[in-house]
């Protein structure tokens, strides 16, 4: 069979845009194994939060401990992961109107990225690996997760190839003419990342794998740290690009808005790829083994260019809204153009809440802690403070709201609920903001992350810890709740628009 | 042209005043920022005076049990309350889930605190001062710390070091 051939093709009768069937069943696969992951991520969120909150602490150590690890990897990695993948292969083919270049090679990838999956959330529930996703060596699981990871990363790193290869393909196909969309061109970003960020992950997991089946008898921690940080925080520049080139698909379905520069906003994502890792020895900043010079070199140097590159597009995609606004007619005054955005569109309103969080509370949050007051952060709930608002409020609602575009335009069914999807972001948004906020505020009075509770340490001493924990870790539990009903609304109509949307023409 | 589709073939075009703008301030704010990383380690003498050594964890114990044996002045909970000399070594090991004693150090002089770990990683948090550092098996991380306030101090491990990682706290007492 031709690959190539037209009756591979669809075109929707929405946008207008060419679908090619088989590159559509893999988008919707991987959006499908996302959102289930999502989901139990999710539940476990509520459990664990609900066992910060001292005064409810709802489970047993051990279980805490147990869901920690599941709530961080399922969420972390297979949520986020899935569904990047499921983007890419859209921005690769959709957008450029081009094929999926092997779709055997994607259920491939798939299968690979699924068994992973299962079998390392599965080693953990039955208490494999109680550990943590970090998994820092001397703890040590039960060998399948470590094959679980591997399994997962190796798949995903297929997933990248073959969307890099159906790029490159489309090109030479001449499927489009020009440049690729800016969308496509941030999701080429964030790929290029995850390659570098995948064979990071098969460098510090394989020995890891070994060294738990006993063939090599020891892995040094402080070495374990500097690759297992070369994988895991390059993980969330991925996150950042693919969110990123998702706000601007998002103002663009939602407003209309144009690139204002295709140049100055292209040129940002090239200061990620170029700068945007060197930040990762943060998380290794009051670690034994690196010297003060290194410290020193570390916290300055280029990484603030990765921080231009976030100014720039913390510029231009509000500068796009504007104009696309304002051309519309809504130009009287500063700001009629953003009063008369469509704060209805759950699309417009995932992108908003999105962008004020990520902006607001996780870039700068992130730029302090990570760089500037490591010390006093390290540890502490400031950390997952600092990433529940970059990851969760801004990486995962900005998904959410593409997701409000993406599952119609796939399966051809209607959304279900729309009202519900319109107060959706808020309700996570408000949920997220106290989430984070009550943790980053925690940790400033030093509450310790991962930690069941801190009884133990707020008694017995003169000068007891944690003053005014109380109040900040149930802002933290209340958010949570909130999160977690905000969340809990996605889900149902992901899953409600797949089962019983209205199917369209 | 959209953000979505292709853009038109040249859209290699000048940037307008107003991101010109923009993009001037976010430079010197980011060069700011890096010299200011600089310039703060140097002017607010902020980093913390660290030194690091190779150790063999059975060598570590030895050294804290020496330290202990010839410093202990009485025990609290069954932990060794130990009262080093001041400006000597201080021996502090980790371990699943206890820290090695109880220190005993005088306000206003410097010790030189050797940290490692008999098993897992492990973190030195100490509260409420909120000053935090990771310690690993096999590592001695020699911080150099004075004291300058009297009363008591929690050391909590805030890196989690398997079940009973809760339980793991410990205590500093600063006298006058
Ligand atoms: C409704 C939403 C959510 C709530 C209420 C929530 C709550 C929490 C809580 C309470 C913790 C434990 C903090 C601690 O005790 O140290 C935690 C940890 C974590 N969460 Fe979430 N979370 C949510 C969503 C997410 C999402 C969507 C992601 C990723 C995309 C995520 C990633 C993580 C990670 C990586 C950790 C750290 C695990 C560790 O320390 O090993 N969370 N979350
Ligand atoms: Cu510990
Ligand atoms: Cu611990």
């Amino acid at each position: 069979m031709n690959i190539t051939q037209e009756s591979a093709f669809r075109t929707c009768s929405v946008t207008g845009l060419r679908v090619h069937l088989p590159a559509q069943k893999l988008i919707i696969t991987n959006a499908v194994a996302a959102v289930v992951f999502l989901l139990i991520g999710g539940i476990l969120a509520l459990l664990i939060a609900l066992t910060r909150w001292e005064v409810v602490q709802l489970l047993p150590a051990d279980l805490y401990y147990r869901f920690l690890s599941v709530h961080g990897t399922v969420m972390l990695v297979f949520w986020i992961v899935f569904f990047e993948v499921a983007g890419l292969y859209f921005g690769g083919t959709v957008l450029l109107n081009a094929r999926l270049l092997r779709p055997g090679l994607g259920w491939f990838a798939f299968v690979l990225m699924l068994a992973g999956a299962v079998m390392s959330t599965l080693v953990t529930f039955a208490g494999g690996a109680d550990i943590m996703f970090t998994a820092y060596v001397p703890l040590k699981a039960h060998p399948l997760f470590y094959l679980g990871v591997i399994l997962f990363a190796v798949g995903a790193l297929l997933a990248v190839g073959l969307f890099l290869a159906t790029v490159i393909v489309a090109k030479k196909e001449k499927r489009y003419t020009g440049s690729v969309p800016l969308v496509t061109y941030g999701l080429i970003a964030a790929a290029i990342i995850a390659v570098f960020t995948l064979v990071s992950g098969a460098i510090v997991f394989v020995p890891a794998f070994l060294w738990s089946l006993g063939i090599i008898s020891s892995f040094d921690p402080g070495a374990y740290r500097v690759l297992f940080w070369a994988f895991g925080h390059p993980a969330q520049q991925i996150n950042l690009s693919a969110m990123v080139a998702v706000w601007y698909a998002l103002a663009t379905l939602t407003t209309g808005a144009k690139p204002v520069n295709e140049k100055l906003s292209r040129f940002a994502f090239l200061l990620y790829i170029l700068f945007i890792n060197l930040g990762s020895v943060h998380h290794l900043m009051v670690d034994p083994a690196l010297s003060q010079a290194n410290r020193i070199f570390n916290t300055s140097y280029f990484f603030y260019l990765a921080v231009l590159g976030s100014l720039i597009h913390a510029y231009s995609i509000p500068a796009g809204v504007e104009v696309a606004q304002r051309a519309k007619g809504y130009a009287k005054g500063l700001f009629q153009w953003l009063v008369k955005a469509p704060w209805k569109e759950p699309g417009f309103a995932a992108l908003a809440v999105s962008f004020v969080i990520f902006g607001f509370i996780g870039g700068t949050s992130g730029v302090i802690q990570g760089m500037q007051v490591n010390m006093i952060a390290h540890n502490t709930l400031r950390i997952p403070g600092h990433f529940h608002a970059t990851v969760v409020g801004g990486t995962t609602l900005a998904f959410m709201g593409l997701a409000y575009y993406l599952i119609p335009l796939m399966t051809r069914r209607q959304l279900v609920g729309k009202a519900w999807a319109s107060a959706q972001p808020y309700i996570y948004g408000v949920g997220v903001t106290m989430l984070s906020l009550g943790m980053l505020w925690s940790g400033i009075l030093g509450v310790p992350r991962r930690t069941y509770d801190i009884a133990a340490s707020s008694a017995g001493v003169a000068a007891p810890a944690y003053a005014g924990s109380d109040v900040t870790l149930a802002i933290m539990g209340v958010g949570a709740v909130i999160a977690v009903i905000g969340g809990a609304i996605f889900v149902g109509i992901a899953v409600l628009t797949l089962l019983t949307g209205k199917k369209m023409k | 042209m959209s953000s979505l589709a292709s853009p038109e073939k040249v859209w290699w075009k000048p940037l307008c005043r107003d991101e010109r703008l923009w993009v001037a301030v976010a430079l010197a704010w980011s060069l700011f920022m890096f010299f200011g990383m600089l310039g703060w380690g140097a002017i607010g003498n902020q980093h913390l005076p660290v030194e690091t050594y190779r150790v063999n964890i059975g060598e570590f114990r030895q050294l804290t049990n020496d330290f202990n044996q010839k410093y202990t002045v009485g025990t609290q909970n069954g932990v060794p309350v130990v009262r080093p000399p001041e400006g000597g070594d201080v021996y502090l090991l980790a371990s699943a889930w206890k820290w090695s004693s109880i220190l005993e150090l005088k306000e206003g002089v410097a010790y030189r605190i050797h940290l490692s770990s008999a098993d897992f990683q492990h973190g030195f948090s100490l509260q409420p001062t909120n000053l935090n550092f990771q310690i690993l098996p096999e590592y001695d991380y020699v911080v150099t710390l004075t004291p300058d306030k009297a009363g008591e101090y929690q050391v909590v491990c805030n890196e989690f070091c398997g079940p009973g990682h809760n339980l793991m706290v410990g205590k500093i007492i600063v006298t006058e």
